[in-house]
């Protein structure tokens, strides 16, 4: 029996730049055109004023944990538990959610510094996750 | 035209299937079980009823149930999305604004299904045309953040770290609905109390949430026919008269993952039902004599006793201690059990249980029952509303 892999995002118009500069290796954050506001998850109109233009930005890919879980269960096919999944803050001041690797759940604590790297998990997908910052 | 919809409709009849691992029937059979009971309840023969009313993730088409009841002519049937949690008081807004616009006259609002037999929806099922929530699942699922605990979890992670609580508050909340579900020979829980021993003892499923800071999955539903109060003074029981209702999605709201707010232990959703509801009503959280509060897990409760006025932010997980959610405290609190202990059915039987407080036929029933305040919804938009008497 094949390997079970992580379910996949479902990708449409909306999210694709996204994913696309993902798999480029970038962490990115779009931008409002308009008025320059930065915004995730991507989504067609700037909640400030209104613009439908945006673009993307690449992150520095450094943050911190804002909140964090570890997720003993329900156990999905396609991941290892205890899974650490993070709500991290980006300097540039956006928040998404990924796994925080490299590190024993139980050593994360809120606040602490973390950075990206573009990651395969499997041949197929690509995904930007955190470990604890180098510096 | 009435301007307000302030006394002008009541709850008047509620019903119910038992609650189970295992139904053993279908959802639709189940939800023509409880919708029976609850018009028999109310005294009202079936063709009284005229509006039919679900939320979200319901099986049970509207047209489905009325074949069932006979129903020669429906002049309203509506759907609250966003399910599982928020629609269950949302579906007493849609009836209110029905009756009071004339548009029918008796609704029933509805909801069963088989949460723990059944085959749950699976978030990773695409078929269709692309939704916005397929798109957004897909922010989450990937890493494995799935599942409503995984949600809940951040925020309550959050919540601790911000104002140095413990998980004592929690497990105080956890103790505190089995207690009353160990009381109600219809809960899942009838007659199993726990300790905070059993609750520090049972397993984390994602921290920092245990077990036991879950709700139960159940099969089973319940219904409740409302009206006009003008026409419940001639029913049976007390009607429980609505005073006010509201229904609320808030900045930046996504389903379930409001991650992106400057602050992620406030709940926006729950503070504008909260300000709706007591602006419409003429009352306070020191009117409020108990309340159902919507619990699918223990955190939520936290949440929503600083939203709803009942202390300040950042003070819930000392309010509970001292058994002010229990009979005899200051706010008696899902005096059933709650959906953590009596049965998760996203909401519905918080609604049933504040009628029975009105009515003074709680298992748990506090002296004082003037003023109810029932919610639903956590992290999704959300509703409210204080029931009291005629």
């Amino acid at each position: 029996m094949p390997k079970a892999l992580r379910m996949r995002p479902v990708i449409g118009h909306d999210n694709r730049p996204w994913w696309d500069r993902i798999d480029e290796g970038e962490l990115p954050i779009q931008r409002c055109c308009s008025c320059g506001t930065l915004r995730h998850p991507p989504r067609p109109m700037c909640w400030k004023c209104q613009s439908l233009e945006s673009e993307y930005i690449n992150a520095s890919g450094k943050g911190i944990v804002y909140s964090y879980v570890v997720v003993h269960k329900p156990a999905v096919p396609g991941y290892e538990y205890p899974l650490a999944v993070g709500l991290i803050e980006l300097e540039e001041g956006t928040r998404i959610v990924s796994n925080i690797v490299g590190i024993n759940p139980e050593d994360i604590e809120i606040g602490m510094p973390v950075e990206v790297s573009i990651d395969a998990v499997d041949d197929e997908m690509n995904l930007p996750l955190f470990r604890p910052a180098s510096r | 035209m009435p301007t307000t919809i302030k006394d002008k409709c009541a709850i008047v009849g509620i019903g119910q299937t038992e609650f189970s691992e295992k139904s053993g029937r279908s959802e639709l059979h189940l939800t023509l079980e409880c919708v029976k009971s609850a018009i028999e309840d109310a005294g009202l023969p079936f063709s009284a009823v005229d509006g039919l009313v679900t939320y979200s993730i319901d099986g049970s088409d509207e047209i489905a149930v009325a074949r069932g009841l006979g129903s020669k002519e429906l002049t309203f049937f509506s759907r609250v999305p966003h399910g599982s949690g928020g629609g269950a008081v949302s579906m007493v807004q849609q009836a209110v604004l029905a009756i009071t616009t004339g548009m029918c006259e008796t609704v029933v609002c509805y909801r069963a299904f088989n949460g723990a037999s059944g085959v749950q929806p699976k978030s990773t099922d695409v078929g269709g045309p692309l939704s916005t929530d397929q798109i957004h699942w897909g922010w989450y699922n990937p890493y494995g953040l799935v599942g409503p605990a995984s949600v809940a979890a951040m925020y309550t992670q959050r919540y601790l770290h911000e104002y140095n609580a413990s998980d004592e508050s929690l497990a105080e909340i956890a103790v505190t609905m089995r207690k009353h579900a160990a009381n109600n020979p219809e809960a899942m829980f009838y007659q199993k109390p726990m300790t905070k021993e059993d609750y520090f003892g049972s397993p984390f499923i994602v921290e920092p949430l245990r077990q036991y800071d879950s709700s139960i999955a159940t099969d089973g539903g319940c219904a409740f026919v409302i009206t006009s109060a003008e026409r419940a003074k001639e029913l049976r029981h007390p009607p429980a008269v609505i005073r006010s209702v509201a229904q609320g999605s808030a900045y930046d709201q996504e389903v379930m993952t409001s991650f992106y707010r400057s602050s992620i232990t406030r709940f926006p959703e729950y503070e504008l039902v909260a300000k709706e509801c007591y602006q419409h009503s003429g009352l306070c959280a020191n009117d409020i004599d108990a309340a159902s509060l919507y619990d699918p897990f223990t955190s939520a409760v936290l949440f929503q006793l600083e939203s709803f006025g009942f202390c300040k932010q950042g003070e819930a997980h000392e309010f509970v201690k001292n058994g002010n959610l229990g009979v005899d405290g200051q706010l008696p609190c899902n005096t059933s059990g709650g959906q953590l202990s009596e049965a998760h059915l996203q909401g519905i039987n918080g609604v049933t249980e504040a009628v029975r407080l009105i009515r003074g036929t709680s298992v748990n029933q506090p002296v004082k029952n003037d003023h109810v305040l029932a919610t639903s919804g956590f992290g999704v938009p959300a509703s409210a509303m204080i029931l009291g008497k005629c």
